[in-house]
């Protein structure tokens, strides 16, 4: 039995940041995604050679230069770029300024996957063909996961706990699990979220030893999950970050429920290999149970789908036997910019409390043919109109991460 | 003969640590303390390492955190290069 919670302290998001494939803010993003408009792009000199891995979804046109401090540019890898233009457009969208409050109260939380690669490539190159005095100084902060939490935190003096998940695709809902867990604790505005920019030729390469990149040639074709044609996703660059702060504060400030509450989150682990059943159903009912809703209550969940046959199916079991054949209408935005890594579920976390400003659930945006056998609502074609009051998301990593959490649109009234 | 002076010291932190927005660094800046200038450890370490690279000086590590202020920097590397000199002269 879970304790019980105060009603005050559900944390609700309270302004959301965007960078991704699809759009430099979170407006650019979601309409893009209404509009089915793919951020799916062939792969660019960045990327390096040949590796069979064609397409990919690039964030076009960022230029952090014009967006940070001189300073920050040659201590920081892209992924962090991409994640302090976010965190900027997050404060601002919350109304927050971080100097009017006190620095032991706030904290960063983000999700990172790959880290630094980009940068640390780089670095290692120059050790290897012109010697150790030719490495960066940065290269000691610049490639770890914890660097971009460490930005973010500097940046707007947030001293309070700070963390860093790193749990491939899952990570972007466990940074939200554990913004939850700090705000509970009495921390007053959480940054969270994700991103990740593993395009260099190191990042990639350590990817492709999942063997779950499609190498399809035509953008079409190449991401198609739950349908009978899968043959593995598109790696994507970017995320999103979220301010959250616990309901009860957001209300004092007159901001409500910002963009929606955070009512439900649990993970699990898989070890399938091990014999043991996959963890998805149960996460999902622990996520629920977790939000005391019901599976009936659920109006849309934004699935991970990755597109490889064996997690398709998983995935698509957990769904039908939590919410009925057929139960509950099922997404994928990620279509259109590939998975993300440690910004995937912060981008669906966004996407998810868009769908329920506006009541309609985004379709997925590729020629799918679902396989006969996957009992799901898989909605396709065009967007769906209808109130969404309650949605799930779901995020998987690969070698086992498991996360799923709930979202409403407001946070209860009573506990 | 080679001379380090101030601007090549500005044009080794602009290529290496940047510039801090709030910065002047062409303005008077010699006995401006490096932290005060917005540069911390790190930076001062990277920049150590570029001149040292490309002026083809030792600037030890244990030596580069003593290094306070621009005109400290100019004077320490001034006195590597004439050391340089003197000691080709006498070879």
């Amino acid at each position: 039995m879970a304790t019980q919670q105060r009603p005050r302290e559900t944390p609700v998001v309270t302004g959301i940041g965007v960078v991704a494939p699809t759009g430099l803010s979170i407006e650019e993003h979601w309409q893009a995604v209404l509009a089915g408009k793919s951020g799916i792009v062939p792969l660019d000199e960045r990327c390096g050679p040949d590796y069979q891995v064609r397409l990919g979804g690039l964030v076009p046109g960022f230029d952090a230069t014009a967006h940070l401090p001189g300073r920050l540019l040659p201590q920081t890898d892209r992924w962090t770029h991409l994640a302090l233009y976010a965190a900027a457009q997050a404060l601002d969208d919350a109304g927050v300024r971080p100097q009017d409050l006190p620095e032991y109260e706030m904290a960063v939380v983000t999700s990172s996957s790959s880290g630094g690669t980009e940068f640390g490539q780089r670095e290692m190159q120059r050790l290897y063909s012109e010697g150790p005095s030719w490495v960066s100084a940065y290269q000691s902060i610049a490639w770890f996961y914890a660097a971009t939490t460490g930005q973010i935190s500097i940046r707007y003096g947030m001293r309070g706990p700070c963390d860093v998940l790193c749990c491939e695709q899952a990570g972007g809902l466990d940074a939200i699990g554990q913004a939850r867990r700090l705000l509970r604790d009495g921390t007053r505005l959480v940054v969270t979220g994700g991103t990740d920019a593993a395009f260099s030729p190191y990042s990639l390469v350590a990817q492709l030893t999942n063997g779950q990149i499609s190498r399809a040639e035509r953008a079409e074709e190449a991401y198609l999950p739950f349908d009978e044609r899968a043959s593995g996703y598109l790696p994507g660059e970017g995320g999103a970050i979220l301010v959250t702060e616990a309901a009860g504060t957001a209300r004092a400030r007159d901001a409500g429920d910002g963009y929606g509450a955070i009512l439900g989150y649990a993970a699990g682990f898989d070890r399938s290999r091990h014999g043991r059943p996959p963890v998805l159903a149960r996460v999902l009912r622990r996520a629920l149970d977790d939000a005391r809703c019901r599976a009936e209550q659920v109006d849309v969940v934004f699935a991970d789908a990755v597109a490889d046959p064996v997690q398709d199916r998983v995935e698509a079991e957990a769904i039908t036997e939590v919410f009925g054949p057929r139960g509950v209408p099922v997404t994928a935005p990620k279509t259109l910019t590939g998975r993300l890594y440690g910004g995937g579920a912060a981008l669906d976390v966004a996407g998810a409390l868009m769908a329920m400003r506006d009541g309609v659930v985004p379709h997925v945006a590729a020629p799918v043919r679902m396989a006969p056998d996957y009992d799901i609502d898989l909605v396709l074609g065009e967007p769906r109109q209808r109130a969404v009051r309650t949605a799930v998301v779901i995020a998987r990593g690969h070698g086992g991460f498991t996360a799923a959490l709930v979202l409403g649109a407001r946070a209860p009234e009573h506990g | 003969m080679r001379t380090f002076t101030l601007d090549d010291f500005r044009s080794a932190m602009r290529s290496t640590a940047g510039v801090d927005e709030q910065v002047d660094l062409d303005g008077d800046i010699a006995d401006v303390e490096l932290a005060a200038l917005g540069y911390d450890s790190l930076a001062v370490l990277e920049a150590a390492n570029h001149i040292s690279r490309t002026w083809q000086v030792p600037i030890p590590d244990e030596v580069v955190l003593d290094l306070a202020t621009p005109a400290a920097v100019v004077d320490f590397v001034g006195q590597q290069l004439e050391r340089q000199r003197l000691s080709a002269a006498e070879a």
